[in-house]
């Protein structure tokens, strides 16, 4: 269907139609040379369509768009069309050989061709074409259309391209709608379905965090960060300890495996005592609470209470033949094991037992030599001083974890050559020293000076007889007498006195050692053990195996008391109680216990405490503190036994005032008896 | 004090007159040690190990330059004793009926 002439306004549809167009048309160039395709029917009838949209379309006005005014729009610009290429070079200059100078180019081909194609169709009107169509007329009459084919030269123009797009030569037949020829097709294809995925991923985990913060908790980070503050100024200081440090570090971490069982043995420890408490719970409860309530009927004698027993498989076969309390823990004792048989000598042994674990010793020495005696150090706890059957002396320190002995005497620096049957710890020296000091049956009391890494001995007393012997070669052989006990002095410590085998007891003094202060022929048989009184300070008494103990006053050569007990008495002790009270141990397993304030002849207590028969007692010691005594008998038992309320009877209390303790009271107790038995004495002499 | 001295320590323990069992316990409440069957050091593990935690906690709480350093619990039948160490628990089980005979 032909399209009549456009209007200005379909001019411009054209034009906005062919802006729409895409493809190559669009990219044409005005001016460039355009080719006119074949417009079929149908693409014309649409072509119309189109151009009623575009009518109801151009009512839109884009936003941005300047809204003019009446006068403005009625405003005519005018446009002058030009000829001339705007690409093409307008100031040419070109070498000019014959003059030899630059010339400008006045004239410069304005034509610009922007596509050029030779076709091989031909022109409507041409002869030739006129010719052909004739021919075909005749052989396909039936054929209505025609393609119509048009080559076009537009001239170049530069800013007007609606001008040149309306420029065309229609063709006699046909009229064509716009310059271009085109086809337009479109089909509808399908929507690619929209397609969800999803992917499950795992949740990340989670966990739930609380927490309370105690006091406590806080108090101790506190703590702990106020250490580190300490250590990290400490470290500043001491750089150069790092290193030492370091190494420290490691050995710890490489001993971390063992160390696990170790952090509990304090605690095994303690859990052990607390069995032991347990089971014996009865025992326990007696020894803190019960109090014979028997003794107020029975006048003035009294009981013993068997309290734990001690004893070791590892000391079954050995005796007991020494015993000490611990002076500052006073539930700890050590006990001192060998053998008084001379044929049986072995091994010895020393145990530190407490009362709070009667079932195990807390501390177990062993030693080659069968030990004779020990003693606790006053003033250092963890101090042993033991002295051994073969006459060494030795230092043990239950500080430390060796078995070894600290200190230890040898052939070389003054061993004793016989057994050491006492040792005791003195006080230290003018220079600051430990010492202690041993009597042995060789007749030397040594004083022995703990030096930093060596014993010092001193010999203070050589124990010579008055009756020398004479060689048949008439030489003189200085006789000596077998120590076996000693005692110092607890007023003057410069007084002592030592106990032989012969029965003898000499005074000494530290300050004149080669001869004695006094001898006195204590007993027919040897001197087991003698020991001042606790509180006065002239009394004394010694026990010997000619069953008797007797009771001396260090100023008068007879003795103030004489008690037979039936059997040897291994030893004896005055209480820490009372200046009229002590105790002694029998061979035939007898413990005595006398009040001379109560009693001066009988014992207010004999009490056989052993349960086998010819077991002999062989050791008694006071408890510093509490109401029991200890005694250990020849087959390795320590018993420990509890004195019944009228053993340790304590003065009348005066209403409103404490009852009197102490030596002011306990020294002119005794002194009273004593005076009763001297003064007969004296009264008789003159 | 040696491994070796802990361990006769231990068995000394153990040997003891009335004394049913022991069981060491580490910090996060896992026996290390018994002389019990499983099932029950396991039990009186985690529980003991609870009670001293709060036992303490309780102690602190109340000053906290103070410590716990013991639990005894006296039932009719026995007495679990708990020594609270800085990493170990040592629980020991005595009878106490042996006690009650007195």
């Amino acid at each position: 269907m032909p399209v009549s002439n456009p209007p200005a306004k379909s001019d411009r549809t054209s034009l906005s139609k062919k802006s729409i167009v895409p493809g190559q048309q669009v990219r044409l160039k005005p001016g460039s040379v355009a080719q006119r395709t074949i417009a079929s029917v149908r693409d014309e009838g649409e072509q119309e369509e189109d151009d009623n949209q575009w009518e109801a379309k151009s009512l839109l006005k884009p936003e941005d768009q300047l809204n003019l005014t009446e006068v403005e729009l009625k405003e005519e610009i005018t446009r002058i069309l030009k000829a001339n290429n705007p690409n093409a070079p307008q100031n040419i200059v070109r070498f000019n050989y014959k003059e030899k100078m630059y010339k400008l180019t006045p004239h410069v081909e304005q034509l610009a061709i922007h596509f050029q194609m030779d076709g091989n169709l031909i022109h409507k009107d041409s002869e030739e074409a006129k010719r052909q169509m004739m021919t075909k007329k005749e052989e396909t009459s039936t054929e209505t259309e025609q393609e119509e084919v048009k080559e076009v030269e537009v001239k170049p123009s530069a800013d007007d391209d609606d001008e040149e797009g309306g420029k065309k030569t229609a063709g006699k037949d046909k009229k064509l709608t716009n310059q271009f020829n085109f086809s337009e097709r479109a089909s509808q294809t399908y929507n690619n379905p929209a397609r969800d995925r999803f992917t499950m991923t795992e949740p990340p985990p989670r966990s739930n965090f609380s927490s309370n913060a105690t006091q406590w908790e806080i108090y101790d980070a506190y703590l702990e960060d106020y250490e580190q503050q300490q250590k990290s100024a400490k470290d500043q200081k001491k750089s150069t300890l790092k290193a030492a440090d370091k190494q420290k570090v490691k050995k710890t971490n490489q001993t971390d495996q063992a160390d696990d069982m170790l952090k509990v043995s304090r605690s095994a420890k303690i859990l052990e005592r607390m069995v032991n408490q347990n089971t014996f719970d009865d025992i326990a409860l007696d020894f803190k609470y019960y109090e014979d309530d028997a003794d107020e009927f029975r006048d003035q004698e009294g009981t013993l209470l068997p309290l734990w027993k001690f004893s070791c498989d590892k000391a079954k076969k050995l005796s007991v033949t020494s015993i000490a309390w611990n002076k500052k823990y006073s539930d700890l004792f050590a006990v001192a094991y060998g053998s008084y048989d001379f044929l049986k000598q072995a091994k010895g042994l020393i145990l530190l037992y407490s009362l709070k674990n009667p079932s195990y010793p807390e501390f177990i020495y062993y030693t080659e030599s069968g030990v004779m005696s020990l003693d606790f150090h006053t003033d250092y706890p963890n101090l042993i001083a033991a002295g051994f059957y073969d006459g060494t002396v030795a230092v043990y320190n239950t500080a430390d974890s060796s078995q070894i002995a600290k200190y230890s005497s040898s052939a070389k620096n003054g061993k004793h050559t016989d057994p050491v049957w006492q040792v005791k710890w003195q006080k230290d020296d003018i220079d600051g020293n430990m010492n202690f000091f041993s009597v042995s049956s060789d007749g030397r009391v040594v004083c022995w000076t703990l030096a930093k890494s060596e014993l010092l001995f001193t010999d203070v007393v050589t124990l010579s007889l008055d009756n020398t012997l004479e060689n048949p070669d008439g030489g003189v052989v200085a006789a000596l007498g077998c120590g076996t006990c000693f005692d110092f002095n607890k007023q003057q410590d410069q007084i002592f006195l030592v106990c032989t085998e012969e029965g003898k007891v000499h005074k000494c003094s530290k300050s004149y050692t080669n001869q004695f202060l006094d001898t006195f022929d204590a007993h027919h048989m040897a001197v087991y053990s003698v020991a001042w009184n606790s509180f006065h300070p002239k009394i004394y008494l010694t026990c010997s195996a000619d069953w008797t103990v007797k009771i001396w006053d260090h100023t008068c050569k007879d003795p103030l008391f004489t008690y037979d007990l039936g059997s040897a008495v291994g030893d004896a002790a005055w209480a820490p109680y009372s200046s009229t009270v002590f105790a002694a141990v029998t061979a035939d397993g007898k413990v005595f216990v006398f009040d001379l304030n109560v009693n001066k002849y009988e014992p207010i207590c004999e009490q056989v405490v052993v349960q086998k028969k010819k077991t002999k007692l062989t050791h008694i010691a006071f408890n510093p503190n509490y109401p029991i005594i200890i005694v250990g008998d020849d087959r390795g038992n320590v018993t420990s036994l509890k004195l019944s309320p009228n053993l340790r009877k304590k003065p009348k209390e005066k209403k409103g005032q404490e009852a009197p303790k102490g030596p002011e009271y306990e020294i002119p107790k005794l002194e009273k008896i004593l005076a009763l038995v001297r003064d007969p004495e004296t009264s008789a002499k003159p | 004090m040696s491994v070796s001295e802990v361990e006769e320590t231990i068995k000394r323990i153990t040997g003891h007159k009335g004394v049913i069992g022991l069981i060491v316990v580490n910090s996060e409440g896992i026996p290390i040690k018994t002389t019990l069957d499983n099932s029950t050091t396991v039990q009186y593990a985690g529980l003991l190990h609870h009670l001293t935690a709060k036992a303490r906690s309780v102690v602190r709480d109340i000053d906290p330059q103070n410590d716990l350093t013991f639990l005894r619990i006296r039932s009719k039948k026995h007495e679990i004793m708990v020594a609270p160490d800085k990493e170990y628990l040592l629980i020991v089980i005595q009878s106490s009926d042996s006690n009650l005979a007195h």
